[in-house]
């Protein structure tokens, strides 16, 4: 009697033993394919902090996809020297690049030698130490990956919008055809849905090109983000850099076109007692007007960064987890991977909302220091 | 945090390619848009107000027209009227003049049967005196004479003629 359970024990754990190793080699490809990258480095220690940071962090280089890489030239500036380019290449797998000899006479102040460290360029001593005195001295200007982006967003840009503009020289009065009607609801809805009613008839005019290139350029860069493999990926509308400048162009257009009106109401509010206005309201105000693009800078720097993080966090948990057991490592993923495929419907849904919402409140910005004194 | 710091080289050629890429656009697709997106409603917003000028010019003749044919319809109505006043007066007219031209016929003939009678009635009395005449004569032949019996007689007999 207890050998015969016994025995159907064991043909129960064998049902189970054949089950798995049918499954494995499905798990296997699954993990396989998202896991070109981090594979070698989930060999060594896995940090998956130091991961999802390189990989939202600004680059000299384009990762393509396993080894492949390309090179992107770094260019440097600094006041002694001027300007310096060569290719990042140069820089990889932690070499240092002597920089050429400018004046043989004088090789020590002439000659730099460069490494990566970080995301940064440094110059380093000839012992091999960083030489932070020198390294301050120099601008980097480099086109990293997030530069590259850039200037191919802009390409795809003016080839996007150059044929929806030749739509409507073909086919003037006509009804819209083709990438026409897919661009025109987005170019009338920003018309109609954020500039009019934001700055009214009379002045929205003035403002559409720019609101235009800015919900588009936002909207594009948000988007080739989400795009996991090259020539997307890079995390630009989530640095700190490019959402500052952006919002120092709403600022900058806001002083601009700003009113007397607006200023009037801005430091002297009428029918307020003056002890309040000078105590109280007034700097309130004037801190007022330089919160509005400070919130531009972190908004959309902190929701686009978040879902790349994200994103990244859910496939690290495989490595990380893959790190004690193998098994568990393609358990996790089972999980990880809906998951992160929800999550990067939901970035593409955020991508929409942060660029509306940048062109939205740039557009009532705008309205607000155009404001005319016929109300009261 | 690196993170959190803004680099210079990437501001740098935001701003440069953001301005290049805004410069052109404007130039070359939001002028364009813009303006064929404007023209285009524009376009519309006159054909919808020309269509609608066109119904109301529609529905103006269409009153102007029924106007006309009332006016037309009360014209008639007012001729016929008068018309059939003109007939009615007419005939009216008619009726009198021939009333009166009988009744003067029947007056003429009235008055020529009293002249006629008056005449036969002188004519009458003319032959009745020649008859008186006659008779005395033949009376007188007769009867005269006597003196007396003549003047009796002569008395008498005037006495009856004069009662007939």
């Amino acid at each position: 009697m207890t050998t015969g359970i016994k025995g159907f024990r064991h043909i129960k754990s064998l049902i189970v033993a054949i089950g798995l190793m049918l499954a494995m080699p499905t798990f296997a490809f699954a993990a396989d394919s998202t896991s070109v990258k981090e594979a070698p480095e989930a060999k060594e220690k896995f940090n998956a902090g130091d991961v999802i940071l390189e990989h939202v962090s600004d680059s000299h280089s384009w990762h393509i996809a396993g080894d492949l890489s390309l090179p992107l030239p770094v260019i440097l500036y600094s006041k002694d020297r001027g300007l310096m380019i060569f290719s990042s290449s140069k820089l990889w797998h932690g070499n240092v690049y002597k920089g050429l000899e400018r004046d043989p006479n004088a090789p020590s102040i002439s000659n730099y030698s460069f490494k990566e460290s970080g995301i940064h360029i440094v110059v380093v001593n000839p012992d091999g130490t960083v030489n932070k005195a020198e390294t301050d001295k120099i601008w980097d200007f480099s086109i990293t990956k997030n530069v590259a982006t850039i200037m191919l967003v802009a390409v795809l840009l003016l080839l996007t919008f150059s044929a929806v503009a030749k739509g409507y020289k073909q086919r003037a009065m006509a009804a819209p055809k083709g990438i026409q009607s897919f661009f025109e609801p987005i170019v009338m809805f920003i018309r109609d849905d954020i500039a009019i009613p934001s700055i009214g008839h009379k002045k929205y005019e003035r403002f559409m090109p720019y609101l235009l290139t800015l919900f588009f350029f936002i909207l594009f860069l948000n988007l080739l983000g989400l795009v996991p493999f090259a020539p997307g990926g890079a995390n630009v509308t989530g640095n700190i850099a490019v959402t500052l400048t952006l919002a120092c162009f709403t600022f900058v257009l806001m002083m601009i076109n700003s009113t007397g009106t607006f200023w009037a109401h801005t430091l002297w509010m009428p029918g307020v007692p003056a002890p309040v206005k000078i105590l109280i309201l007034t700097p309130l105000e004037i801190l007022g007007v330089v919160l509005k693009p400070f919130t531009l800078i972190i908004r959309m720097f902190a929701n686009i960064l978040a879902g790349h993080i994200i994103a990244l966090s859910l496939v690290s948990l495989i490595f990380i987890f893959g790190a004690a057991s193998a098994a568990v490592g393609y358990g996790v993923s089972l999980f990880s991977i809906p998951f992160g495929a929800g999550m990067l419907l939901l970035d593409v849904l955020v991508s929409l909302i942060q660029a509306y919402v940048f062109t939205l409140l740039s557009a009532i910005y705008f309205g607000m220091v155009t404001e005319e004194a016929a109300h009261h | 945090m690196d993170i959190m710091m803004p680099s210079v080289g990437l501001i740098f050629w935001m701003t440069l390619t953001f301005l290049i890429v805004f410069i052109l656009l404007r130039k070359m697709a939001w002028k364009p848009i813009l303006g064929a997106l404007k023209d285009r409603e524009q376009s519309i917003q006159t054909a919808l107000d020309s269509a609608e000028k066109a119904k109301q010019e529609m529905a103006q003749l269409q009153a102007s027209n029924e106007k006309i044919l009332m006016e037309a319809r009360a014209e008639r109505d007012s001729l016929l009227k008068e018309a059939r006043e003109t007939k009615d007066a007419i005939i009216n007219e008619a009726k009198g003049k021939a009333q009166k031209e009988g009744a003067k016929l029947i007056q003429d003939a009235r008055e020529a049967i009293q002249n006629e009678k008056a005449a036969a009635l002188s004519e009458l009395k003319t032959q009745v005196a020649n008859l008186s005449i006659e008779i005395a004569e033949k009376i007188l032949k007769s009867e005269l004479s006597s003196g007396d019996k003549q003047k009796a007689l002569v008395n008498t007999m005037l006495k009856e003629v004069s009662l007939n």
